[in-house]
């Protein structure tokens, strides 16, 4: 059986990454990395399918030889749908972790942080926060926060009021956050 | 009899759809979702008896035959385990039909739990009378996808850090399964159960265990088998009691269910053999020490859950008959000993509005009959005899001895060894929470309780709530049926000896795929 060599580096390639995304801590990442490994997968299964060949359709004239193997086609279908059934969930997965926490971060199991901080020698640390790697934590914050501006300035600015009024809020959130360093 | 076959699946699928389509009504829904299981329930009772007696039942689905169309094939080993998750679901089911009475379905969003359960139930009987690999990975992605939304369930920020464990770890799992259906078919050009068993000898050694290895990572993921079984502890406690009981009871058989399959149809060499049992010796110790442990109750029976998984692979690492029956025999009794105890577990939460033994005290006092309902079930997991805990590990350690290698004398060992210190943690939780005062909880100081830790997160007793008849009547039920395991043990054991003779040589199952023989 001789195979695609391109066909195999694209799903070596699409492995690495996939596991790689796959032991992130981000979720959107994790989410990445499953698409990637599942698609590989149905590579894998295109590639064991043999040589490329005709349509598989009995009657044309065409010879068993030529025809390309239906099976891993019909495979590869079903494990389209299934990767695109477990992407939808863990999309709203997603969004749900970042309704409740605005972050898609994984936090450090309370059980293990126990564990450091507790009876075991080892040194205790917490994951350090301000350089978490996360797809959309502090820009999403950002982002909900100038929404909020935007509505209350045109708000405002209808009303012809101040804008020093809605600066100030905003200010003193920002400040909040400086004020310990 | 044949056109039973698929009802088992047909049935619970088809619930799901009218329980979506009653969402609005939860009185139809629950009437619907116990009536689906129940049918299947009776259903699985007749495939069993005609399976007993007779040849195993195959069905072509659209009658395309079989290496070319899909098959179900259902022996004894898949009609017993029918029966007997059917028989779990169900009572599980009427657990949560009580809990959700009596709570106003705060916790569980009604509209969706009927039918996700019933999902779980359909892909948990795909995978059992799956003739095919392929459709075997679609079983376990039907229950996996309805396990992720169960286990999420109300979407609380402690049960989505618990579910996104559990669901990436799935997630690897079944990517390693589906990749490893992609090399036998690569190596056999089928992926047909009884065809790949046949074509198989004829691959080299080396690839056989190369597929072997794969195979068996993938299943020892969904198995919780050590060392990839440190996903379990952490994710089963944080789901709703009914949840974490059928995930304990069944999900995980499924995996051990597999992982029998492989190592008697699609790979029934020796190779690596040795290895399991290995493996089987650090799953039992690990897990047993892991419970030990542990202060709150259902992280403890997660690690009891983990540790006995170890118990059903030596019987399967054995590679012989009475090896083979053994562990069957283990499976159908774990099943239901473990699902009792988290429904027990349930009750004590509700009862004492806690699950550490810190915390709880007095309940023999306050509630005899959840007393009994946990220490009856306690003790046939922690192996006293006359229970079928007993009964299954004797056969286990009879299979050994008769292997006789002193890797076996070993494994009996450590087997009598977490034995006992699954008894010790469970009569912890019994001298705590059942036996102590309820007066001496505030300061009280044992040895027993120096180095247990907490659950992470673990809330401060909560308020007590009241235990509804048909939750209490639920777990009575189990632990009749645990019971009955023991009273008709002789029956059970001698099926499930013939279950094993079944799958001694795959020839059985080849010839009842292909009754014409196979090129």
């Amino acid at each position: 059986m001789s195979i695609s060599l391109v066909l195999l580096i694209v799903m070596a390639v699409m492995y690495a990454c996939g596991i790689f995304l796959l032991l992130e801590r981000s979720m959107t990442r994790v989410l990445l990395g499953f698409l990637l490994v599942g698609n590989a997968t149905n590579l894998l299964i295109l590639i064991m399918g043999g040589e490329a060949g005709l349509a598989p359709i009995v009657g044309n004239g065409v010879t068993a030889e030529e025809m390309s193997d239906p099976l891993p086609q019909a495979l590869i279908l079903t494990a389209i749908v299934i990767t695109f059934a477990v992407s939808a969930f863990l999309m709203a997965l997603i969004y749900r972790s970042w309704r409740i926490e605005q972050d898609d971060d994984l936090d450090d199991d309370a059980a293990d942080v126990a564990m450091r901080d507790g009876v075991s020698g080892i040194a205790s640390e917490t994951m350090d926060t301000s350089e978490s790697d996360t797809e959309f934590g502090i820009r999403a914050e950002a982002a909900v926060s100038t929404a909020r501006d935007l509505e209350r300035s045109d708000e405002l600015a209808a009303a012809e009021a101040a804008n020093s009024v809605v600066a100030k809020p905003v200010t003193q959130k920002s400040g909040s956050g400086e004020d310990p360093r | 009899m044949n056109a039973l076959v698929p009802l088992v699946v047909m049935v619970p699928l088809l619930g799901a759809a009218s329980a979506l389509i009653l969402g609005r009504h939860p009185r139809m829904q629950r009437v619907v979702a116990l009536l689906a299981l129940s049918v299947v329930l009776a259903i699985g009772a007749v495939l069993l008896v005609v399976v007993d007696s007779d040849a195993p039942l195959v069905m072509e689905v659209g009658g395309w035959s079989a290496p070319f169309g899909i098959v179900l094939v259902v022996d004894r080993l898949s009609a017993l385990m029918v029966v007997v998750s059917a028989a779990v679901l169900l009572a599980v089911l009427v657990f949560s039909v009580g809990q959700g009475l009596a709570d106003g379905d705060d916790e569980a969003p009604v509209s969706i739990y009927y039918p996700t359960y019933l999902i779980l139930a359909t892909g948990v009987f795909t995978a059992f009378i799956a003739g095919d690999l392929f459709n075997l990975y679609v079983g376990f992605e039907i229950l996996l996808v309805a396990s992720y939304v169960l286990i999420t369930l109300g979407g609380t920020e402690a049960r989505i850090r618990a579910g996104v464990t559990y669901i990436v770890v799935s997630l690897l799992s079944s990517a390693l399964f589906l990749a490893s259906i992609a090399m036998i078919y690569g190596a056999v050009g089928t992926v047909n159960i009884a065809q790949i068993s046949v074509r198989m000898a004829e691959v080299p050694v080396d690839v056989q265990i190369l597929l072997h290895t794969m195979l068996l990572v993938a299943f020892g993921i969904k198995a919780a088998v050590f060392p990839l079984s440190f996903w379990l502890p952490d994710s089963y406690p944080t789901a709703p009691a009914p949840v974490t009981a059928v995930f304990a009871g069944l999900l995980t058989k499924v995996g051990v269910y597999a992982i029998i399959r492989t190592e008697t149809i699609i790979f029934p060499g020796p190779e690596l053999n040795p290895a399991l049992m290995v493996v089987a010796l650090l799953t039992m110790v690990v897990g047993a020490l892991g419970a030990v442990a542990q202060a709150d109750i259902k992280r403890l029976l997660s690690f009891t859950l983990v540790s006995h998984i170890g118990y059903m692979i030596l019987g399967v690492a054995l590679g012989t008959v009475a090896g083979t029956s053994a562990a069957i025999f283990y499976v159908v009794h774990h099943i239901i000993v473990q699902t009792t105890l988290f429904l027990a577990s349930g009750l004590i939460e509700r009862r004492g509005g806690s699950t550490s033994i810190n915390e709880l005290g007095g309940l023999l006092k306050a509630s005899p009959l959840i007393a009994a309902l946990f220490f009856i079930p306690a003790l046939n997991l922690g192996g006293i005899p006359p229970f079928s805990g007993f009964i299954g590990k004797l056969a286990l350690f009879e299979a050994s001895a008769e292997q006789g290698t002193p890797l076996a004398y070993l494994l009996i060992g450590a087997g009598a060894f977490v034995s006992l210190l699954t008894l010790y943690a469970l009569m912890r939780v019994w001298n705590m929470a059942f036996w102590r005062p309820a007066a001496d909880v505030a300061d009280y100081d044992s040895p027993l309780l120096h180095n247990v830790s907490e659950a992470p997160h673990a809330p401060v007793l909560q308020q007590t709530r009241s235990t509804p008849a048909l939750m209490v009547a639920a777990t009575g039920a189990m632990v009749v049926v645990s019971i009955g395991l023991t009273v008709f043990a002789g029956p059970l054991f001698a099926m499930s000896s013939r279950a094993g003779e079944n799958l001694e040589g795959p020839s059985m199952y080849v010839d009842a795929v292909f009754p014409g023989g196979i090129e």
